[in-house]
């Protein structure tokens, strides 16, 4: 099963992916805690692409794609045209460190890393195509 | 959509968040604990008993403060998280950077302690 929704980039639609995410997976066998972690990473996704590489300008349209051809391994998709922001090229920063410099921002990738198996980025034709996956 | 009410019990504040914190609504618990410092209270309780979502914008919030809160002796405690909200705070191993009671009564015990 594939499942599609797309958004503009208004960090005002974060609900909108969280519950698109929480209603395409429903019927999977997957525990409260492990849907909670996979819907905040991908509200971590969404939200830093919305603001890093599309200025939040809801005109600008992300799309999501959950891929599912095997009930307990899913590759989330995340399709936009903007500039690529490779969370792989980012370090994540030292909690210490964020503490200091009273930083709020860099826990999100950390949250990323820690709950998706790998994610991949590519660039197809002229789009940018991100894939998380996760196996439950 | 996030709602955050403040009320005063024993010289303590309590802020309470209703609803769910996102990159789009993480401003305003930013606000509510600004305010909450800026009057000067040294007891801070945070009731996340409502509090259905948190994302990393939230959890930034949070740490954004620990530091004056120790400059200021301020005794910051939350207390209420659901299990899912807690885990997040788990998956970063922010539950032992910031001080997290079960209910109201523990949380209010805690801040009296760290007062002293």
């Amino acid at each position: 099963m594939n499942y599609q929704y797309n958004i503009g980039c208004s960090l005002h639609n974060l609900k909108g992916v969280r519950e698109f995410i929480r209603t395409s997976l429903q019927h999977y066998d997957i525990s409260d805690l492990e849907m909670g972690a996979i819907v905040l990473a991908m509200d971590e996704m969404c939200s830093n692409l919305m603001i890093h590489a599309h200025h939040c300008n809801p005109d600008h349209v992300i799309q999501i794609r959950i891929v599912a051809n095997d009930p307990h391994k899913f590759i989330f998709e995340i399709i936009d045209d903007g500039m690529m922001f490779d969370i792989n090229d980012f370090s994540e920063p030292e909690i210490g460190n964020l503490v200091h410099e009273k930083r709020k921002g860099g826990l999100g990738i950390r949250l990323v890393k820690t709950i998706m198996d790998k994610i991949e980025y590519k660039k197809e034709g002229d789009k940018n195509v991100c894939r998380l996956f996760k196996t439950v | 959509m996030v709602h955050i009410k403040r009320l005063q019990e024993n010289g303590a504040d309590i802020v309470a968040i209703i609803g769910e914190i996102d990159a789009s609504s993480s401003i305003e618990l930013d606000l509510a604990i600004a305010k909450s410092v800026g009057e000067g209270y040294k007891k801070i309780l945070v009731d996340c008993s409502a509090l259905e979502y948190i994302s990393s914008a939230g959890l930034g919030v949070f740490m954004s403060y620990i530091e004056e809160l120790r400059d200021k002796n301020v005794a910051f405690v939350l207390f209420g998280l659901k299990e899912k909200v807690l885990n997040t705070f788990s998956i970063l191993g922010l539950a032992d950077l910031l001080k997290i009671a079960t209910g109201k009564e523990d949380a209010m015990k805690l801040a009296n302690e760290l007062s002293v």
